[in-house]
């Protein structure tokens, strides 16, 4: 059922966010280390999106998701320490090493696809719809993307068949072309649209719509929990924008971590909140925005967000050993998995 | 002379472009890659702010429209990104744009440039991998040029925008910083001229983009071992000019040919298929094909390499070709 945020959630909720936070940390320092190749994209900023969404999902739904998939990966459930063995190209990742972070996915926890092509997970989602509708049951699928993808052909094509057949798919589109220091920041045009507001689109294919604030866990919660029943109830298609925050970190467009590491204490302490990333730890920074609130509201003592923090600290050292440690994958496996 | 890399000699290429033709566009993000050449655009476009349009990422859209500006006489340079990202617009490229011609009678030119990057990028995996090379050669109708240096980037980037051809121009992702002499002032290289890069008379190898490099590297350690290889870059594929290619066979008797693409319905099969059939009585040995091994593209670096078609690879079949096994060499 449709329902609001429990804050029995919130402790979990924020070692989820802090999770991967931490790893993406990790991510950004083992590329700088030459730990891997690869062009890559981090999470940072979104991770009160991908958090709520997972959460208001069912273990038997699916899910298409992309190119910045890391936080939907985590906070689904994979293994820390497997998915970033996947990143560093190991045996021992999700993938055996053949995804790496573009199409790093976990199928035993749902996901059907992760495309590094623009729109590519929008008509594999609604073909998981195709599916579970056929198939009877209540599971349905979701299609993440972002922006962009909106400005490709096949997104028109496929909201266009989600609405004729009435699949039961959630669109999921996190827009980080706003906000924080945005396209000028990465020097780098984001959303080339001529729709001011996204949102249009589905809505010109009769697709229910909602734009909900991506910076706030809660607002995101409830607003997916009431497209995912929609969706389970066979309402057909199921439209949420979420305005999201792009941050620095990712290969090769705006690599380094300009921020630094997250410092947990911002949440309570304003002394460190100054220069000229202040906006950010102030205004955007999910996880900073989301632990505030806690201990603003006396949800949790400042020693106790310290601890969560800690401990996912510690988990995601334990992975990125655990990563380092494990051998590549032999040369002639290259060749395997191709067909059954 | 001097020496400028790969992206300045485009860059020289779409400025005179600009500053002959008024009407010339350049579309695309990311025209000169990804990598640190990309900054090299900047200057460029700001000199041309209402000409350079960054497009969205609706590659199957502007690849046509580019098409379609060309047929009504506005020239457009349309740069689609990373191979993978040039499929979505296959169906304009192979529907819309090869056949406009032919389909008109004759009467409609179709002078429009596209560009796209391709080649093993060292952790792009199953989607950022792509050498399509073969698979625009398979749609008749088109130019296509390969540029395997600066020198030649400048030549056939000016030979294809003067073109009243559709031409595809592919260049690797890892090509853009190569330097070369480069001459200041323009000119064209003609397409359906190979390039003779090295001479030897022992076995020819057969090698474009960045294998032409591999290739090159390959003669200098065949050389160590008594083989002389006569390296040929055919420059462009289509036109290709057979002609040098069956001359050097024909005082060879040996071919190897290396493409980056894949071995099934590929360059390599292609160019070795012609020749098994037109210089069949010079050839002293099968014709051999080194190419990337027929499988979608594994993230690790292991597995990516061991598809890849290397120097050392290359240099195996040759000797092989010659009748000098070469020592067991993995990779």
């Amino acid at each position: 059922m449709a329902d609001t945020w429990d804050k029995a959630r919130n402790a979990p909720a924020l070692e989820s966010m802090l999770t991967i936070r931490r790893f993406e940390e990790a991510v950004e320092r083992l590329f700088h280390e030459g730990a891997f190749m690869a062009h890559y994209h981090l999470y940072i900023g979104q991770e009160a999106t991908g958090v709520p969404l997972m959460e208001a999902l069912g273990p038997d739904d699916r899910i298409a998701t992309h190119h910045r998939n890391h936080g939907h990966v985590l906070a689904r459930g994979a293994d820390p320490d497997r998915a970033l063995a996947e990143i560093l190209g190991r045996k021992d990742g999700l993938n055996g090493g053949a995804a790496g972070t573009l199409h790093l996915s976990d199928p035993d926890l749902g996901f059907i696809s992760t495309s590094a092509i623009v729109g590519g997970s929008i008509s594999l989602a609604t073909g998981a719809a195709f599916a579970l509708k056929q198939q009877g049951g209540d599971a349905i699928a979701v299609g993440l993307f972002g922006d962009g993808a909106l400005e490709e052909g096949v997104a028109f094509e496929t909201l266009n068949m989600a609405s004729l057949l009435q699949l039961p798919v959630l669109f999921v589109c996190e827009n980080n072309s706003e906000g924080a220091l945005g396209s000028a920041g990465g020097g780098f045009p984001t959303s080339v649209s001529a729709a001011k507001d996204l949102t249009d689109i589905p809505r010109t294919f009769g697709i229910p719509v909602e734009t909900v604030d991506g910076r706030n866990l809660e607002d995101v919660y409830e607003v997916v929990s009431r497209a995912v029943e929609h969706c389970r109830q066979r309402k057909g298609p199921y439209f949420v924008h979420i305005a999201t925050a792009r941050w620095a970190g990712s290969q090769m467009l705006w690599p380094q971590l300009v921020s630094g590491e997250t410092d947990i204490s911002m949440a309570w302490d304003e002394s460190g909140m100054t220069g000229e990333h202040e906006e950010w730890f102030r205004e955007h920074d999910p996880v900073l925005l989301f632990a505030r609130r806690l201990v603003a509201d006396g949800d949790l003592s400042q020693d106790e967000v310290t601890e969560i923090d800690e401990r996912v600290k510690q988990r995601i050292a334990k992975a990125r050993e655990f990563a380092l440690d494990s051998a590549l994958p032999a040369p002639e496996s290259a060749l395997q998995n191709i067909f059954v | 002379m001097a020496k400028k890399n790969y992206a300045d000699a485009m860059l020289d290429v779409l400025r005179t472009s600009m500053e002959e033709d008024p009407q010339f566009v350049v579309m695309g993000n990311e025209v000169l890659g990804i990598g640190p050449e990309a900054m090299q655009f900047e200057p460029f476009q700001k000199d041309y702010p209402d000409r350079c349009i960054f497009p969205p990422c609706s590659e199957a859209s502007f690849a046509a429209l580019a098409a379609g500006a060309a047929m009504c006489g506005t020239r457009l340079f349309a740069h689609l990104g990373l191979a993978s990202f040039s499929y979505p617009a296959f169906s304009s490229i192979a529907n819309e744009i090869a056949g406009a011609r032919i389909s008109s009678g004759g009467k409609l030119e179709v002078p429009v440039t596209l560009h796209i990057s391709h080649g093993l990028l060292h952790g792009g995996g199953a989607q950022h991998s792509e050498s399509p090379l073969s698979t625009y050669w398979n749609v008749p109708g088109i130019e296509i040029a390969v540029p395997s240096g600066a020198y030649e980037a400048k030549g056939l980037m000016r030979t294809a925008i003067k073109s009243d051809n559709p031409t595809i121009v592919i260049t690797h992702a890892f090509l853009y910083g190569a330097e070369d002499e480069v001459p200041d002032e323009d000119y064209e290289i003609p397409f359906g001229e190979a390039a003779v890069k090295r001479e030897g008379g022992d076995v020819t190898v057969v090698a474009s983009s960045m294998m032409v490099g591999a290739a090159l590297a390959a003669a200098e350690q065949l050389a160590g071992d008594g083989i002389e290889a006569e390296v040929i870059d055919p420059r462009t594929v289509v036109p290709l000019d057979e002609q040098t290619i069956l001359d050097s066979v024909a005082k060879t008797g040996h071919l190897v040919v290396a493409d980056e693409g894949r071995l099934r319905c590929g360059v390599a099969s292609e160019i070795a298929a012609t020749v098994a059939e037109k210089a069949f009585g010079s050839l002293k040995a099968p014709p051999a094909r080194v190419t990337r091994l027929d499988a979608p593209v594994a993230f690790s670096p292991p597995l990516e390499g061991f598809i890849t078609p290397t120097v050392e690879r290359v240099v195996a079949a040759a000797k092989e070709s010659v009748g000098e096994a070469a020592p067991a060499a993995s990779g």
